[in-house]
């Protein structure tokens, strides 16, 4: 079970959190091209690695979150709020550092 | 007679008998017993029937590992198959029987199998099933459809109880510091080391009884004293509890047996429990398995593990047979051999090695144990039980036939497996180790540390020292301060074992078994070989190998050692298979806990759940929440009654309880351009005191949801949507907010929990709501238009949100009160609507008051299709940007031929169709068809069947007809046209007069 450093809760169970989507990801303006919008909405990469992504603790504050995770060893590098204001008003700065075992 | 108990020793009380019966025989055996050494000390031999051969079969371990024992306990709805006779502790009335057998397991008929083994090879059924000449040839599977349900039955073990479980079962969580999984001299040492450094540890044992080896081979006061000092210094002892998973994060999964060992457990206690429990760093000591050797009929009963006739003797007081002999390729059988001819039994010993030091037979000999070097077993005789051994031995570096021993009781010791599975769980590969013949944990940057015989460290004191290491390193990787130890390395025999897998010789047609359980034999694995199954992979799939209850815990690997050898290759370059979880099985119950019954889902209640059922109405489910289906009056059916519901609503009055719509209060200066971006109609200019239908897109042009808004001041806006999709549409607005627009200051709450909501429709509704409110000129025409909001009180000095926007099309409101309220709002709107002739009305009724005006919901919004689609593009704004917009016009989308939203009326008015036909041209009756059928109802209005649905092009395309509801499995074909899905007041003057 991956376990998620919430900023505001702590550490919680993954069961606590929905996956987003892939956080590298920048949505165009709304009024952009539809190639700018095919390519954010359908276009993927499939990497092996460190990757970011976006959590929502749906079952807790209810914040979305941008994880740093490996998809190789489920390790989370680091969690921080997506909303970039929230992040730096959080005491310790802007990202949570994942404590392992 | 073989086994028989002894007047002393071992740890079971003999002052406490315990009656059970096996096959129905009443037998006795001792507090402190399993059913197996209950069994062995009545002398029972044949305990089981083979898989696929149905070939007697005996105890063979004592322990997990157990691959021969397999029983069925308890009856009726209690009935538990596949049961270890070796892990089940016996008690007073425990009532278990052979299976797989008929009409039992020392004579079954089933034996026949047996004579045709040799036809019965791995993929037997497949092979001569599928595709069998000369029926099938290209021809597929015909007549393996047929033969597989007689296969099926002729296969498989126990069969499980088909009545309901009657015991319940728990979910359970913990936390802690250090897990240490067994509680062997390794594992108390460990824990005893971490808890003295300040940890906070949890020790699980599976066995009933804390100790592990300790339990059969160590000084008792040894294992005391470690017990009292763990527990002393507050570590949690978990016992009956197998750590059978471990995830990622340290995150361990623990099946707890509560009750199986009890004779009458109290009815408050769950039978299991599955535990969750979080540790920061787990320390594995669960030891090592003896594997066992293929030699001819190494499956007769009385073929046995050596260390498990150890336990048996030195834990149950069993002696397990009179005239043993021992065959082994290492140190550790010597000390069994010693203690078995002390105990009164003969022993001869096999050792295949050509000698060892006298340090190693000291013991033995004293004992009276003979022991033959260069010596080791081809061939177990007698079918139930064995009488005799031929023997084999080592000549010019090949197997000779040697004599025979006449003997009651073989045991075998080839070598150990350390229980590597829980590092596997996590990805962690074991590396072979060809000195101790065995796969040892790898190095991991886990946080997982490996102790004692797991870690291949063979010796009490040895084992205790890895232990201290393992316990150290913890507490070191957790930030404290302990004493530094060096763990021992791996072995610790004095004379190395001789890596020793199969016994044969040339010209000899031996039955070897590799895998007892699923009878898959030497024979097999080098079939499979033959065949090109040579993957380790491949080979587990294609004889079954390991995949038995067992997991091949005894025999796994010396599949891969046949398999290295036929390659010849080592056996590292075969590989292991991954161990996954469970390690060993855990009951569907305990995964399930809780979640059964009412429990599967939570229930959602409206707030006037109480006044609806006090009031008639038969519920139905919606997603998660109970709503009204329909109010039936006295000797009312279904149809009866929505028909007279929606007649009502349409001539006089009717009441619907809307709670479960959702509610999100959107506040903020910058909410209503939040909402004209994820709306895709104008809500920039949406005027206070007024409602506005709105539909929301996906990012890539699909509907999301639809639902109205209000507007209660310039920053304060209620937002309705959907039940179906209210959580989804609350959390996509936050996502929007917190990802996308940080610089909108908006702020969303769900308030769904917090308004009550009914729904007041029909022509006389302003009258019903003109005596309930405190200001009856609130709502009046001019004060509350179509698509009006106003916020007043009731006459009781509630406070209430209304709208007046219209679902079933008649002039309606929406009335919002605070949640706690509902029952008194309920009864003063009931009690004036219900004057005027009024009616309450549930979701069948409201279903037919919108398909008669073609109003959508989930079933036409299903993810799939577009505004368009729907009908309601012309709603779309062309002028603003909102979510959706660009990508909703890829040409796909806007094809003139994609499914369009229809009204649906049977071409004679007299039939019915069915909602989920799908439209077919009457020419073209097969495929997908023009589309579907989403909602039917009987419109009482029209008076006649009605639906709506999707059809290719629209209605305007199949003006010329030609089309069928086509129903093949339920009433057939259905003849319709497809007019506007609008199908009652078109122009809406009802719902604005």
């Amino acid at each position: 079970m991956i376990r998620i450093n919430c900023p505001f809760c702590g550490m919680r169970d993954h069961s606590e959190f929905t996956y987003g989507s892939d956080a590298a990801v920048r949505y165009p303006d709304l009024d952009a091209s539809a190639d700018d919008w095919t390519k954010a909405v359908f276009e993927r990469e499939n990497l092996d690695g460190v990757v970011l992504e976006t959590w929502h603790h749906v079952h807790g504050c209810r914040m979305w979150l941008i994880v740093e995770r490996d998809t190789i060893t489920h390790e989370i590098h680091a969690v921080r709020p997506a909303h970039p204001e929230w992040a730096t008003l959080l005491p310790g700065g802007p990202t949570t550092k994942e404590p392992r075992s | 007679m073989a086994a028989r108990r002894l007047r002393q020793g071992g740890r079971i009380d003999r002052g406490k008998p315990l009656g059970f019966t096996w096959n129905g025989r009443a037998m006795t055996g001792y507090q402190g017993d399993t059913l197996a050494s209950a069994l062995l000390a009545n002398n029972e031999r044949v305990v089981g029937r083979s898989f696929k051969y149905h070939r007697p079969r005996g105890v063979t371990s004592a322990g997990v590992e157990e691959c021969g024992a397999l029983v069925t306990v308890g009856a009726g709805a209690r009935r538990d198959p596949n049961v270890r006779a070796t892990s089940q502790e016996l008690y007073e009335g425990l009532a278990a029987g052979g299976q797989n057998a008929w009409p039992s397991v020392r004579f079954d008929a089933g034996g026949i199998n047996n004579l045709f083994s040799r036809f019965l090879v791995a993929g037997f059924y497949y092979k001569t099933f599928m595709g069998m000449p000369p029926f099938e040839w290209g021809r597929g599977t015909g007549w393996w459809m047929r033969y597989e349900k007689l296969i099926r039955k002729a296969a498989g073990m126990g069969t499980a109880s088909r009545e309901p479980d009657p015991d319940h079962y728990e979910h359970a969580h913990e936390y802690c510091d250090v897990l240490v999984v067994g509680s062997g001299p390794a594992g108390l040492a460990a824990a005893r080391t971490a808890a003295e450094a300040g940890l906070d540890v949890i020790l699980a044992e599976q066995d009933g009884e804390p100790g592990g080896s300790y339990l059969a081979w160590g000084d008792d006061d040894e294992r005391v004293t470690a017990i009292q000092a763990v527990q002393s210094l507050g570590v949690r002892i978990m016992t009956r509890t197998t750590a059978f998973g471990l995830y990622d994060y340290s995150v361990a999964g623990l099946h707890e047996r509560v009750t199986d060992h009890l004779s009458a457990p109290s009815p408050h206690l769950p039978r299991h429990r599955l535990w969750t429990l979080r540790a920061r760093h787990t320390i594995v000591a669960a030891g090592a398995l003896e594997r066992h050797l293929a030699f001819g009929d190494n499956d007769r009963p009385g073929v046995m593990n050596a260390s498990a006739a150890g336990v048996y003797l030195n834990r149950y007081g069993i002696l397990p047979g009179a005239n043993i002999v021992v065959a082994t390729n290492n140190d550790s059988a010597y000390a069994t051999a010693a203690s078995l001819a002390r105990a009164g039994a003969a022993v001869t010993l096999l050792d295949a090695r050509t000698g060892v030091p006298g340090a190693v037979t000291g013991v033995a000999t004293e004992h009276g144990v003979g022991i033959r070097f260069g010596c080791a077993p081809m061939q177990a005789r007698g079918a139930k039980g064995v009488r005799a051994l031929r023997t084999a031995i080592a000549r010019d570096g090949a197997w000779q036939p040697g004599p025979t021993e006449l003997c009651d009781l073989v045991l075998v010791s080839a070598g150990w497996s350390p229980v590597v599975n829980l590092l596997s769980h996590r990805g962690v590969k074991p590396v072979w180790d060809a000195g101790n013949d065995c796969f040892l944990p790898a190095d991991t940057t886990e946080p997982v540390s490996v102790a004692g015989s797991a870690a291949g460290v063979w010796g009490h004191e040895h084992c205790v020292v890895s232990g201290q290491a393992a316990g150290a390193r913890a507490a070191r990787a957790l930030g404290k301060c302990s004493p530094r130890f060096t763990p021992p390395p791996a072995g610790g025999w004095q004379e190395p074992l001789r890596p020793l897998y199969e016994i044969r010789m040339p010209g000899r047609k031996l039955k070897s078994f590799v895998d007892i359980q699923h009878d898959v034999t030497t024979e097999d694995v080098r079939l499979a070989h033959r065949e090109g199954f040579v993957s380790v992979e491949h080979l587990k799939r294609y004889t079954t190998l390991g995949m038995a209850t067992d997991q091949g815990k005894m025999g796994n690997i010396i599949g891969l050692a046949l398999m290295a050898e036929a390659r010849g290759v080592d056996i590292p370059d075969v590989g292991t298979t991954t161990f996954r979880p469970p390690y060993t099985p855990v009951s569907l119950g305990a995964l399930r806990g809780r979640s059964v019954g009412t429990h599967f889902k939570p229930l959602r209640r409206t707030p006037m759940h109480e006044w609806n059922l006090q009031h008639g109405a038969v519920m139905t489910e919606a997603g998660l929440w109970r709503r009204p289906w329909y109010f039936p009056r006295r000797g009312e059916s279904l149809s009866q009654a929505y028909v007279r519901e929606a007649t009502t609503v349409r001539s006089a009055v009717g009441l619907c309880d809307v709670t479960s719509l959702g509610k999100i209060a959107v506040q903020g200066p910058d909410a209503a351009e939040f909402l004209n971006r994820v709306y895709s109609n104008a809500f920039a200019k949406l005027p206070v005191g007024k409602a506005r239908y709105g539909i929301m897109l996906r990012d890539d042009g699909i509907v999301m949801d639809d639902g109205t808004t209000w507007r209660l001041s310039e920053a304060d806006f209620l937002m309705t949507t959907t039940t179906a999709h209210a959580a989804q549409t609350m959390a996509w607005l936050e996502e929007l907010l917190q990802t996308r627009w940080p610089d909108l200051k908006v702020h969303v709450t769900s308030v769904s929990e917090q308004w009550g909501g009914v729904a007041v429709a029909g022509p006389r509704s302003r009258d019903v709501l003109q005596e309930c409110v405190a200001d009856p000129s609130k709502v009046d025409n001019d004060a509350l238009p179509f698509m009006g909001v106003v916020e007043t009180t009731l006459k009781e000095d509630v406070l209430c949100r209304i709208a007046r926007i219209s679902f079933s099309g008649e002039r309606a409101y929406e009335v919002y009160f605070p949640a706690d309220y509902a029952t008194g709002v309920m009864d003063r709107l009931w009690e004036s609507a219900e004057s005027m002739g009024g009616c309450l009305y549930g979701l069948e009724a409201l279903g037919t008051l919108r398909v008669e005006k073609g109003h959508v919901t989930h079933a036409e919004l299903d993810g799939r299709m577009t505004i368009d689609d729907a009908g309601l593009g012309k709603m779309a704004s062309t002028k603003k940007a909102y979510i959706g917009k660009v990508l909703k016009r890829r040409p796909e989308l806007t094809r003139e031929d994609r499914p369009r939203l229809v009204g649906i009326l049977p071409k004679n008015r007299d039939e019915k169709f069915n909602a989920g036909a799908v439209i077919c041209a009457e020419n073209a009756i097969s495929g997908h068809g023009e589309g579907w059928v989403t909602a039917v109802t009987h419109s009482p209005e029209l008076g006649h069947w009605i639906g709506i649905g999707y059809v290719n092009g629209g209605y305007e395309h199949w003006e010329g007809g030609g089309l069928v509801a086509a129903d093949p499995v339920r009433k057939g074909n259905t003849a319709i046209e497809v007019v506007s899905p609008q199908m009652v007041d078109p122009d809406g003057e009802r719902m604005r007069g």
